[in-house]
Order: C-alpha cells, then sequence, then structure tokens
C-alpha cells in the first residue's frame, strides 16, 4: 500500500530537553493513525515537524512521497493542519475565515467562497456562517478549526488533539465529523490523550512517552496488551483489602492495583459482567463491605501503568518549551 | 514563489486586519477617535499659549502637519502589536501550514496599517479643517505631502513588524516604541520651531527624519508662514529627499530583517 505519511528517526531538542528521540512512523494512505500520549510527550512536536512547521535536528520525512525538509511549499499543498488551541481568527466569522483559508491554497475567489459556504453547511455552522468566530461556543470553534484545514480537500489532514477541552457532547459531535472525514479516504494523523477517543477513530495506534514511541498496534492489540477492561472497587476498612485482593487476584487477566491511601483495588480483567458478579459472590462470601464497586474501559492511564509501570500522569512531563 | 502570490496573499492578508479594524473596538478607537483628540488637544491647548495674538491660528496651521507626522508613525506601530499578538495566538502556525508565500504574513500586515493610516489621516485632515487648517498649496502638492507621510509611515512599520516578532508580547511591543518613538517626535520640529531648542536638540532635531517628513509635509500643505527664515541644516533643505533616504534606509534594512526573525520565531 501507498504510505500517505513516513517518518525516519525524527530527533528534536529544546535547550536541552528531548522532545522527540527518534521517532518513526508509517501511516498508509486512506487510513488513521492515532497518536496516544500524555502531555508533553511530543505528540504536539510530531506534528509540527510533519506539517513543516518546524524542522528536526534530525531524521527525515515524507508526506505523500514529497520530502518536508526539502520542499515543504509542495508539502502545504497537501495537507490540513488542525491545532489544539483552535486557530481561527476570533474577530473574522466563520465564513471569512474560511474563505480567506481558501485564498490562501490558491483556490480562487469563487472557489473559495463555494468551498467555504459548503464547510460551513456540513460543518453545522450555516446560521453562524456571519458571526465573529469570538461568538462561537469551543465546540463549534474546533468545528470552524477542522474545516480550515479540510478547505483544499488535502488528502493528508493532521489534527493535533481536536477534542481536548471540549465537553461530551462536543466530543462525540467532533467525533461523528472525523469519521464521515475518514470515510471519504482521507488520511488522517490524530494526537489525543484519550485512549477511548484514539479506539472510537484510529485504525493504528501509536502510544508514545518522552519523544518515544512505548507502544503500537490496533486498538484490539493494544487493549489485549493492557488487558480488556477493569474492575475497580473501594472498601470501607483498608485491612479489608488483603482480602480483596486474595478473593479477586485469580480473576484477573494481569497484575491488580492496590492503594492504600484511596482504600481501592483495580484489577484489569476480561468477560464483563460476569466477571463482576463472580466477584461480587466471592466477596459476599468473605462478607467485605465495599463502598463502591464497577467495571470501566481502560483508559490512557491504564495503557501506561501496563506499558510502563507507571501511570501516565506520575509520568507526564509538563510541556517542553515551545510546545511539546 | 510568484511575485503574483506574494502580492495576492498580502492582499488576502490585509483584508484579514482591515475587517478587524471595524470589529476591535480597541483598534476602531486608536484608529478614528485619537487622532480628532490629538488634533484638538495640540490645537486649543498649546494653540493659545504659544501664539497669543493670532489666536492660535498660524500655531494650528504650523502644528497640524506635526500632529499628522507623529500619527502616523504612532499608526505603524500597531504593525509590531498585532503581530506579537498573532504570534501568541494559533493563527501564525495556520497560515505557515498553508502554501501561501511565507513573507505575505508582514507584507500583508503592513498594507493594512497603510490603510489605517489613510483612514487616520482622512479624519485628522477633516478635523484640521474644521479648527481653521488650510491647504495653501495645490490639490497635487498636498497629495504629495500626504504621500510622504504614508511612505515614512510604511518603512516605520517594518521596524515595528521586526519589534513585533522579538519580543514576547503586544504590550511590550508597546512600551518599546514608546520609548524610541516619543523622543523622536517631540525632539524635532513637529510641535514647536527648531530655534526654541537648545543647542545640541537642535543638532538632533535638524537629522532627525520626523523633522524632515514633518517640514516636507508643512513645505506641500503651504503651511510655512511668510517671512520664516529658510532653515539653514541639508535635511531641512532638502525635506523630500531626506526623508526618502531614511525610508528606503529603513526598508532594505528591516524587510529582511523582519522575515528572517519571523521565521525565527514561527518556527520554535
Amino acid at each position: 500500500m501507498e504510505q500517505a505519511i513516513e517518518a525516519r528517526g525524527l530527533i528534536k531538542r529544546y535547550k536541552g530537553v528531548t522532545a522527540l528521540d527518534g521517532v518513526d512512523l508509517t501511516v498508509p494512505s486512506g487510513t488513521v493513525l492515532g497518536l496516544l500520549g500524555p502531555n508533553g510527550a511530543g505528540k504536539t512536536t510530531i506534528v509540527r515537524v510533519l506539517s513543516t512547521l518546524l524542522r528536526p535536528d534530525g531524521g527525515s520525512a515524507r508526506v505523500t512521497g514529497v520530502d518536508v525538509l526539502a520542499r515543504p511549499a509542495e508539502v502545504r499543498r497537501r495537507i490540513g493542519l488542525s491545532g489544539q488551541y483552535a486557530a481561527v481568527d476570533e474577530y473574522l466569522s466563520g465564513y471569512e475565515n474560511l474563505e480567506m483559508i481558501g485564498r490562501l491554497y490558491h483556490l480562487g475567489k469563487r472557489r473559495s467562497r463555494a468551498r467555504a459556504r459548503e464547510l460551513l453547511a456540513s460543518f453545522r455552522l450555516e446560521d453562524a456562517a456571519d458571526r465573529p468566530a469570538k461568538t462561537y461556543s469551543g465546540g463549534m470553534r474546533r468545528r470552524l478549526d477542522l474545516a480550515g484545514a479540510l478547505v483544499a480537500d488535502p488528502p493528508v489532514i493532521f489534527l493535533d488533539e481536536p477534542t481536548t477541552g471540549l465537553d461530551p457532547r462536543g466530543r462525540t459531535e467532533m467525533w461523528d465529523v472525523i469519521q464521515t472525514l475518514v470515510a471519504g479516504g482521507t488520511t488522517l494523523l490524530l494526537t489525543t490523550q484519550y485512549l477511548e477517543e484514539a479506539d472510537v477513530l484510529a485504525d493504528e495506534i501509536v502510544v508514545i512517552d518522552h519523544g518515544r514511541i512505548i507502544a503500537q498496534g490496533t486498538a484490539d492489540q493494544l487493549k489485549r496488551q493492557v488487558g480488556g477492561e477493569r474492575l475497580e472497587l473501594t472498601v470501607a476498612d483498608v485491612a479489608l483489602l488483603a482480602h480483596v485482593a486474595e478473593a479477586l487476584t485469580p480473576l484477573g487477566v494481569g497484575h491488580p492495583t492496590v492503594d492504600d491511601g484511596r482504600r481501592s483495588f483495580v484489577m484489569p480483567v476480561s468477560g464483563g459482567p460476569e466477571v463482576l458478579s463472580e466477584a461480587l459472590r466471592r466477596l459476599d462470601e468473605r462478607q467485605v463491605r465495599l463502598e463502591d464497586v464497577g467495571l470501566r474501559r481502560p483508559t490512557l492511564d491504564d495503557v501506561f501503568l501496563a506499558l510502563t509501570g507507571k501511570t501516565a500522569e506520575q509520568d507526564g512531563t509538563p510541556d517542553a518549551q515551545g510546545g511539546a | 514563489m510568484a511575485v503574483p502570490y506574494v502580492l495576492a496573499d498580502a492582499a488576502v492578508v490585509a483584508k484579514r486586519n482591515i475587517i478587524k479594524i471595524k470589529r476591535v473596538p480597541d483598534l476602531l478607537v486608536f484608529t478614528t477617535l485619537s487622532p480628532i483628540m490629538f488634533v484638538l488637544l495640540f490645537s486649543y491647548v498649546f494653540g493659545g499659549a504659544i501664539d497669543q495674538e493670532g489666536g492660535g491660528q498660524a500655531y494650528r496651521e504650523f502644528l497640524i502637519a506635526g500632529i499628522f507626522a507623529q500619527t502616523v508613525i504612532f499608526g505603524a506601530t500597531v504593525t509590531g502589536a498585532a503581530l506579537a499578538e498573532d504570534l501568541k495566538k494559533g493563527i501564525l502556525d495556520r497560515f505557515r501550514s498553508l502554501p501561501m508565500a511565507p513573507s505575505a504574513v508582514l507584507t500583508g500586515r503592513t498594507f493594512s496599517d497603510v490603510v489605517n493610516n489613510v483612514i487616520v489621516l482622512i479624519v485628522m485632515g477633516v478635523t484640521g479643517l474644521v479648527v481653521g487648517w488650510r491647504i495653501r498649496s495645490s490639490f497635487w502638492e498636498a497629495l504629495a505631502g500626504f504621500g510622504l507621510l504614508l511612505v515614512f509611515a510604511y518603512a516605520i512599520s517594518w521596524i515595528m513588524a521586526w519589534i513585533g516578532m522579538l519580543v514576547p508580547s503586544p504590550e511590550v511591543v508597546n512600551n518599546a516604541s514608546f520609548i524610541v518613538i516619543f523622543p523622536l517626535t517631540f525632539v524635532a520640529n513637529t510641535f514647536v520651531p527648531l530655534d526654541t531648542l537648545p543647542a545640541p536638540l537642535q543638532t538632533f532635531a535638524e537629522w532627525n527624519p520626523v523633522s524632515a517628513v514633518t517640514q516636507a509635509a508643512r513645505e506641500l500643505f503651504g503651511n510655512i508662514p511668510p517671512g520664516t527664515p529658510a532653515p539653514t541644516a541639508w535635511p531641512l533643505l532638502h525635506p523630500e529627499v531626506y526623508t526618502l533616504i531614511w525610508s528606503a534606509l529603513f526598508l532594505v534594512v528591516f524587510v529582511p530583517l523582519a522575515n528572517a526573525q519571523y521565521r525565527v520565531s514561527t518556527s520554535r
């Protein structure tokens, strides 16, 4: 299959901090790559390098076969970028923003206008089309920003944390929009802090930490590695945690995590509700009193815990200067 | 990148900035109200004190070109502050990810500031006429006077573009430019005749390009009262040429500097 994005050995340093430490990426045409990692892992740096905004200190990259370092202007014609900060001009209306971008892609006046109206309609921004973007909600701004990346219908799109800061409804709306886009055959590189988001949107997921790739595979492969769901429970009395661990560990598919301070017990399981009811039965037998119990899907924290033995939060370093 | 694209892209960026003048109240006030205020304040506060027997009329006429010069130079600082603002937000990343001419971002900014200064000059001109200023030369000479003011301010806006790319925030641009521009526009013939200045300041003022652009505008508007002794310093004897020399110098130095700094500051 033809590769839409290829990167080899990308290295970027900021004043002694290594933001990228030899990153290799391959994204086949028409697929979605989810770049998953905590803040400061290097996700944004990768996007900035691949979208020609930042020169790496080492390595090479091609987008649709064009060398990013040697022919950046050529690459810019073939990509669309939508950043986490929603780079729309807040004093321009949605229409004016998109029309301006069309003109700067050199689509010409007529096509720029038609394309702006078209995108506003398909992103459900028609009613707000002529209002300054300042008056938009967070979700509307993100949609406008994404629409900006699509103006020239580029074959490759970079989305940097498209849903960070959105409420659950805004997030679901954004997912719908992205899924429609992908169905049209666009290649997408998406960064996110949410495993669930990568799961829903990406064909392949790359987990990144400290500028290095620490795992990669489909969502299913990754989840197998991380181990299905999480059985999570809180006991009334710390002393009971030992009983809980003894009773439930055989039901798990991975090592449990016991937190005395929170009086909590978390363990990867597979088998869903049956495991939960079996666990409750066993605890009932031992007369362990629970404050809270439930099954949940694994989060980025769980992925990190499984891959590195640390949680993403403990592990996440603050953003390197100038974004990471 | 072909030259027509640079201009077309710059025009698109300039249009964006001009739309903003309408929508950002601060900019609108800066553009329309403060020029009116300057003309009125200087004319009536200083006018009465400096030229008592004429009721301020002669001084007002002398003053207008100076206020024009000062205001368009301050208008040029918008360039720096606006660019610093854009740099802080994500919009420059968007521009840089597009196949547009990279230099169009700064060129477009400086273009829109010319438009801004044209509006400023119209507003000030009308206010000036209301308070008794008159153009006593020909239409073409007056037009040349306005043109010269705009050219000089345009050159200054490239210095500001460079500063805007260099400093971390719009506020710093404003402070930095005030420190430089206030003395430059005051130690000149903008508001007072040069012979009233102490000797060292007088020499500085004679060679100050702000004096030259003011002198040129004054001459071209026909606002030099008859009987005024001719200036002795070369820059003031040839104010048009001297203004154009400085403008060219600023452009030759700061257009490349600003564009280089743009590349450095945006690719962090």
